[in-house]
């Protein structure tokens, strides 16, 4: 009883009455089916649809065929969960739970993801009492039992200057047999600030929800709004962009390599990557006066322009930076002793990255071609290619050797757009955005897929905005590294995945 | 015993720190970097006895006497060892065994400590820690016996001071492999890269650093005071072998030695900021050839 779904395009604009709404059995047969086909879930969520129904809403993506999907059904109450079916919804499924108050029935852990009330005033998927407080990370955990296991559980507060998650380990000795993963810790209600948007807050939403990414978030989303005010960005902003980008990827690459060394006690890559990645971030406080890239894309294009002398000022830089970078990385694959910590440590085969969905590197360095920027090309990407790194190994190794190819990619890519930039303007103004419709936004942050998903009104306002980050998707897969694992190569795995907590936790 | 033996185990007292010091400064300058002040072990200890210490209600006196008497045990080994051709302040026959064993009270004291707090961290690094020093043992009592032998005696201070350049001459390759074998045992002992990594931040992977990590204030100075001491006592014994100055002038040999433990710890600094650290399963082999090498420095000589 398949359902045969229409393709939709990325980056076109999606009018609300164009989406179908299928009955519960045929959504579920649907999303399930062209999973099963080899396309991926992107985003999956619910949005209110009158006082008492709820609208359950799958974005899926074939990276090979390049066509986005979009399957919406309508749920009054629980419902039969797509997880023991398609292992990707997993964590969607417990999202929408806990937002909407709503059992996927069957779900093989049904747990929140980040305590809080739902969003429907009195239902609860786990009817916990209206004035309970809700503590984050105090649920019950998966538990070995057997008389030599230990459990080990790591934060929420760390050692070390990092963002708060908890992890619960079952140990037999120093093997790991199991890691479960509790997040939460940083919610902030970002999705709902954006409800009623946009206006002069939502781009600061957006650029702040992860710090680290605050290029692919702003780009994400105003690639939302100019979809549907239904214009583009002149080409040189749409350069400018890119260029912004992919600093943002080499910088945060390069900090991860130098931290993937540290973590294995190899002092001379991370201390040199520490400071190679402080030139890429000053490379891109020339693009707009801010290292982490904030207040450059704007709706419309970008904010900053630069002159031809700031455009050779930066080639010159990093011309030099890459000289650095390479030798201190080179320095790592050189060096037998971490070669050996990198090499069989935290494997994730390829079949389980398909199976959870990971993207961005992780998926990569299983050897899966994925890439959003070669799958749905947008803006400058669709002129000038950039080739898909992969390793096949899914192993720290690769995560650090598909890293490293992608600095070297980006770099030549920053170069030859640069040179080869065209004048103009950089910015355009951009109309109101269409009411009444739905725009999926796809960019390739330097963790993996962004993915916005909004909703209009029928005056143009958000009627729904989903954020996802890939680190949503990315998560589990870290947990699923360190199955079989020494307990001891946690932070050498977890450094490797270098995931977000705040744009998991929103 | 002399009472002159005070000056060089004063000596010892107060140039302990020095020697994370100039292992940091060897590592900073490896990365680039200008380094924190050779003093700062100093600077830490004395900002650590002025704080205050905060105990866990789960905890008893054994945590609080944990620190220091490790720190007494280490103290007492120090005792033990002659050095720049002063007579130790304690020497009897027999007293190799008491150090190795001294030492091993230390360690004892420290588990047991880590114990207390009932944290799964301390008790991983407790069961790590207690494995790799039952394999570390072996090979630094072998090489003792394997010098008690060469220089027919039973206590440090006829052992050490035995050891000359003709010793050197006569049993080159024994004390070669011996002084291979102890150096693995130095880095292992106290907790240098490969076998632990006295810098990371990550309680998962650390051994001794994990089993401290609840002691605060002056416990936490006693711990400091008491790991540099021990890098001391271990690189003493070592220099003692590897720079057999041996010339009579007591300024020139406490100078050989001092700048021997200081070698020692350079090349500590070198190791360290060249490689990275063994996965935690590898450890144990490295040790292991450590006894091995011991066993082969005894074997060429009895044979």
């Amino acid at each position: 009883m398949s359902h045969d779904l229409p393709p939709v395009h990325h980056g076109t604009v999606v009018p609300l009455s164009s989406v179908e709404e299928l009955l519960l059995p045929s959504f579920r047969a649907a999303v399930v089916d062209r999973v099963a086909a080899g396309a991926r879930i992107a985003a999956f969520f619910g949005a209110p649809d009158g006082p008492q129904s709820l609208r359950l809403c799958a974005v899926l993506a074939d990276d090979t065929a390049g066509e986005l999907f979009v399957a919406a059904a309508r749920v009054h109450g629980d419902y039969p969960a797509l997880t023991p079916d398609c292992p990707q919804a997993h964590w969607f499924e417990r999202e929408i739970a806990e937002q909407w108050g709503i059992r996927p029935q069957g779900h093989p852990w049904l747990k929140p993801i980040r305590f809080h009330r739902s969003y429907r005033g009195g239902l609860d998927a786990w009817s916990r009492p209206d004035g309970e407080e809700i503590a984050p990370g105090v649920v019950e955990y998966f538990k070995v039992h057997g008389e030599e296991i230990h459990e080990v559980a790591v934060g929420p507060v760390h050692a070390g200057i990092i963002e708060p998650g908890h992890f619960r380990f079952q140990c037999y000795g120093e093997n790991v047999l199991h890691l479960e993963i509790e997040l939460g810790y940083q919610h902030r209600g970002l999705e709902r600030r954006f409800v009623g948007g946009p206006d002069r807050r939502t781009i600061h939403y957006a650029e702040t929800l992860a710090g680290d990414t605050t290029v692919g978030h702003a780009l994400a989303y105003c690639r939302v709004l100019e979809t549907l005010a239904g214009v583009e960005a002149p080409a040189r902003a749409q350069v400018l962009r890119g260029v912004a980008l992919e600093l943002e990827r080499v910088a945060n690459h390069t900090g991860d390599l130098g931290a993937l060394a540290n973590d294995v006690g190899f002092l001379p890559t991370a201390s040199y990557c520490g400071r190679i990645r402080g030139d890429f971030l000053n490379l891109t406080a020339m693009l707009c006066g801010n290292r982490f890239g904030r207040a450059l894309v704007r709706p419309g294009g970008t904010a900053m322009d630069l002159t031809n002398a700031d455009i050779d000022t930066i080639l010159n830089k990093l011309e030099a930076a890459e000289r650095d970078v390479a030798g201190a990385v080179d320095l790592l694959w050189s060096t037998g002793s971490v070669m050996a910590r990198f090499d069989h440590t935290g494997t994730v085969s390829a079949d389980d990255a398909r199976a959870v969905g990971l993207v961005g590197p992780s998926a990569r360095a299983c050897g899966i071609e994925r890439d959003v920027r070669l799958d749905f090309p947008d803006e400058v990407y669709r002129y000038a290619q950039i080739p898909v790194a992969t390793w096949p190994s899914g192993d720290v190794f690769a995560r650090a050797t598909v890293r490293w190819l992608e600095i070297q990619r980006s770099l030549s890519f920053i170069k030859e757009q640069l040179r080869s930039i065209c004048e103009g303007a950089v910015a355009i103004e951009i109309g109101p955005p269409a009411g009444a419709s739905m725009v999926v936004s796809l960019v390739e942050g330097w963790r993996g897929e962004i993915c916005h998903v909004a909703t209009t009104d029928e005056r143009g306002r958000f009627a729904h905005y989903k954020l996802v980050d890939p680190s949503f998707h990315n998560w589990f897969g870290l947990a699923l590294s360190l199955r079989g694992e020494q307990i001891s190569d946690f932070p050498l795995c977890n450094k490797s995945f270098n995931l977000s907590y705040c744009g998991h936790d929103l | 015993m002399q009472g002159t033996s005070i000056i060089p185990y004063l000596l010892s007292l107060v140039l302990a720190p020095l020697a994370l010091g100039v292992i940091n400064r060897v590592k900073a300058v490896f990365a680039g970097r200008k380094g924190q002040p050779l003093l700062q072990a100093y600077f830490d200890i004395f900002k650590l006895l002025r704080k205050g210490a905060v105990y866990s209600r789960t905890t008893t006196w054994i945590f609080r006497a944990g620190p220091v008497v490790s720190l007494g045990a280490v103290l007492l080994s120090l005792t033990m060892i002659p050095w720049g051709g002063f007579p130790a302040l304690l020497a009897f026959d027999g007293d190799i065994l008491v150090f190795v064993y001294v030492l091993g009270v230390a360690r004892f004291f420290t588990v047991i400590a880590a114990l207390d707090t009932g944290s799964a961290f301390e008790g991983m690094g407790a069961s790590r820690e207690v494995l790799f020093s039952a394999i570390a043992e072996p090979a630094l009592l072998l090489g003792l016996v394997t010098l008690a032998r060469l220089t027919s005696g039973w206590s440090l201070s006829t052992v050490l001071p035995g050891v000359s350049t003709a010793t050197w001459i006569m049993a080159g390759a024994s004390l070669s492999l011996l002084c291979l074998a102890w150096m693995i045992v130095f880095l292992a002992e106290n907790s240098r890269i490969p076998v632990d990594d006295p810098n990371t931040h990550l309680e998962l992977t650390m051994i001794h650093e994990v089993m401290v990590l609840d002691h605060s204030g002056p416990d936490f100075a006693c711990i400091l005071y008491g790991s540099s001491l021990k890098l001391w006592t271990l690189g003493a014994l070592l220099a003692n072998v590897l720079v057999p100055v041996r010339t009579g002038s007591a300024f020139i040999d406490i100078l050989a030695t001092i700048g021997g433990v200081f070698a020692l710890a350079a090349v500590t600094g070198v190791i360290e900021s060249t490689r990275a650290r063994l996965r935690l399963l590898r450890v144990p082999h490295l040790i292991a050839a450590a006894g091995a090498l011991s066993v082969l420095s005894l074997v060429l000589l009895v044979r």
